[in-house]
């Protein structure tokens, strides 16, 4: 009962929110100077044809009125027609949601593994200059922000040591036997490795630049805490077992001090999918954050608004799946 | 025969004071020995000194720890902590902090056994489920799937009793097994350990600062004072008239239900300071 209750609540709040996240959105929009129709005609349109384009659009009604029509379209299930691609903007979005999707994966990925790593090395040799080198990477990392990583990489793996792609998602000349947007998972299921290659090859870069700082806060977090764990009882008594250092690390600490980290990732990878958007943008990589920056150099209404839902609800079930694993590392919850 | 020796150890924090000066005593196999003092007085440290398990602020400077004929001092790490895992066993003080939040009890218990001792899963479970009952847990299947947080403190020490026995260690070391528990609870345990320790004749040392623990469960006992032994009796004669003013002195100072009126006896003042002269602590 406790698990369905908690999703079936969770996804009450989360109806909430994204109500809210879509009347700002649509409101702000609106208010901010800027108009599509402007963008769209040749210098010397008359006003009858400003006039008639922006009724087509349905733009002369009251802010409200478009709210309203726009809402009861999206319960439906009908996100609204792009205006500069002319297309739906629901089918548009989706299309390249995959690509976002597997870069903040495979940054989350990384910054993971590089920060776990760093912090189980630092607790196994604390208190010696292994450690000392742990926390000033840690804290060089984390003082560049994600954008200025972006740059530094171009320059040193795309100019300087020319081994990685700096641009796009994929090589443009190559032939794609994919049937969804997921490339790096298709391909890995369909055993393309010199496809998975390219792709890495590509996104390997965006993908660091993302998890770097991330990494340097999972790893002073997690080294925090296992150091804490370390000093508690049941820690002790297993040393009296006869267990190795990094058994006693890993099997005794490590589950206990994970918890705290988790909350954090957990909100510092929706910021993750936040930096998406300019780093997609830095690297020409074809997801949701560039197509976001040109729907608002656009002004395009209708496709700015389907990108912000969907970031949030990207973003509510990040937390969801947080508050499930929490649920599952922590025995304490379990029985609630 | 002599189990456990412990020679002139000497222990202090890195770049500090002394903790332990020159320690010695001696637990025979089978044997009980008590080690009391006043809080700060060392006692948990020897406990520490012999599991290997001491602070890392903390250094051994000099000494020997002579575990059946072997000074686990001159042995590499790896060894020394294999070794005293196999032989050796703790009885923690706070059973609420001694068993991992989270994880299953079988597992906390069984782990040794497979791992150190080369056990088979199926031997190591039903070691375990036989010591659970044997410290009087109801369904101890049951128990061995459970958390820590779905049991009650004196079940806790149970456990932990139970665990310490698992490998048939050949010395136990309890450290305060009583002190955080509920009063009405600390009787069974004590007597629980005392049976248990009866049965399978394992070396106990128990630290405490309780000598009406020391007078009902220990053989013998050594009295420490700022990390130095100031004496080391058999209990019937240390009873019967300890010889240094000091543990006289802490002895006439354990309140007596018998005589409730008497009042408490503080260690004098003078009896304080000819043992610090004498044991060199400022």
């Amino acid at each position: 009962m406790g698990l369905l209750r908690t999703i079936l609540l969770r996804l009450l709040t989360t109806a909430i929110t994204l109500f809210g996240v879509a009347v700002i959105v649509f409101f702000v929009i609106r208010v901010v100077p800027g108009n599509p129709i402007a963008m769209m005609l040749p210098p010397g349109a008359t006003d009858e044809d400003i006039a008639r384009l922006t009724a087509l659009y349905g733009l002369d009604k009251s802010i409200p009125a478009q709210f309203w029509i726009w809402g009861a379209g999206v319960l439906q299930g009908d996100f609204g027609t792009s205006i500069t691609a002319r297309q739906p903007v629901l089918a548009m979005v989706l299309a390249r949601l995959p690509a976002t999707l597997e870069l903040s994966v495979l940054a989350l990925l990384i910054a993971v593994l590089v920060g776990g790593a760093a912090a189980l090395t630092g607790t196994r040799l604390r208190q010696t200059k292994v450690e000392g080198g742990i926390d000033i990477a840690g804290g060089m990392a984390l003082s560049v922000p994600d954008f200025l990583w972006g740059l530094l990489l171009i320059l040193a793996f795309g100019v300087l040591m020319p081994i990685f792609h700096i641009s796009g998602r994929v090589t443009p000349s190559l032939d794609l036997p994919f049937v969804t947007n997921f490339y790096l998972v298709e391909s890995l299921i369909r055993l393309r490795l010199d496809l998975t290659l390219d792709l890495l090859s590509h996104m390997l870069l965006p993908a660091l630049s993302l998890a770097i700082p991330l990494a340097a806060i999972i790893a002073q977090l997690l080294k925090q805490s296992l150091k804490e764990t370390m000093h508690l009882d049941y820690v002790t008594l297993a040393r009296t077992h006869g267990y190795s250092e990094a058994r006693v690390i890993w099997r005794e600490a490590l589950p206990n001090a994970l918890l705290p980290t988790l909350t954090l990732v957990g909100v510092q990878f929706t910021f993750l999918i936040g930096g998406t958007v300019i780093i997609e943008r830095l690297f020409s990589y074809e997801g949701l954050g560039n197509m976001a920056i040109d729907a608002v150099i656009n002004r395009d209404l209708p496709l700015i608004q389907g990108i912000v839902i969907l970031f949030a609800v990207i973003f509510t079930g990040v937390n969801l799946v947080v508050d499930l694993m929490y649920a599952a590392l922590n025995p304490r919850l379990r029985h609630g | 025969m002599t189990y456990l020796s412990v020679r002139d150890l000497t222990v202090r924090l890195k770049d500090g004071p002394a903790l332990l000066r020159s320690v010695s005593l001696d637990v025979a196999a089978g044997e009980v020995r008590g080690l009391v003092g006043e809080s700060g007085a060392g006692k948990s440290m020897i406990g520490k000194a012999i599991l290997g398990i001491l602070p890392r602020a903390v250094e051994v400077v000099s000494g020997q720890i002579v575990l059946d004929g072997v000074d686990l001092l001159t042995l590499p790490p790896a060894e020394r902590r294999v070794r005293v895992g196999a032989t050796c066993a703790l009885i923690p003080q706070d059973p609420l902090t001694a068993l991992n939040p989270s994880r299953r009890i079988g597992p906390q218990m069984t782990d040794r056994l497979v791992d150190i001792l080369g056990w088979s899963r199926a031997n190591a479970a039903a070691r375990v489920q036989d010591l659970l009952a044997e410290v009087q847990i109801v369904d101890p299947a049951r128990v061995l799937r459970q958390y820590p947080h779905e049991l009650s403190g004196g079940m806790r020490q149970r456990i932990l009793i139970a665990s310490a026995f698992a490998a048939e260690p050949r010395l136990i070391v309890a450290d305060e097994p009583t002190t955080a528990l509920d009063v009405t609870v600390q009787k069974q345990i004590l007597k629980l350990i005392a049976g248990m320790q009866a049965r399978h004749g394992t070396a106990l040392l128990f630290v405490t600062h309780d000598l009406g623990v020391v007078s009902k469960v220990c053989q013998s006992l050594s009295v420490l004072y700022a990390g130095k032994v100031v004496e080391d009796a058999a209990v019937r004669a240390f009873f019967a008239g300890p010889k240094h003013p000091y543990s006289a002195a802490l002895l006439a100072a354990t309140p007596k239900y018998t005589d409730p009126d008497a009042g408490l006896q503080p260690v004098p003042a003078d009896v304080i300071a000819a043992v610090r002269a004498e044991v060199g602590h400022g």
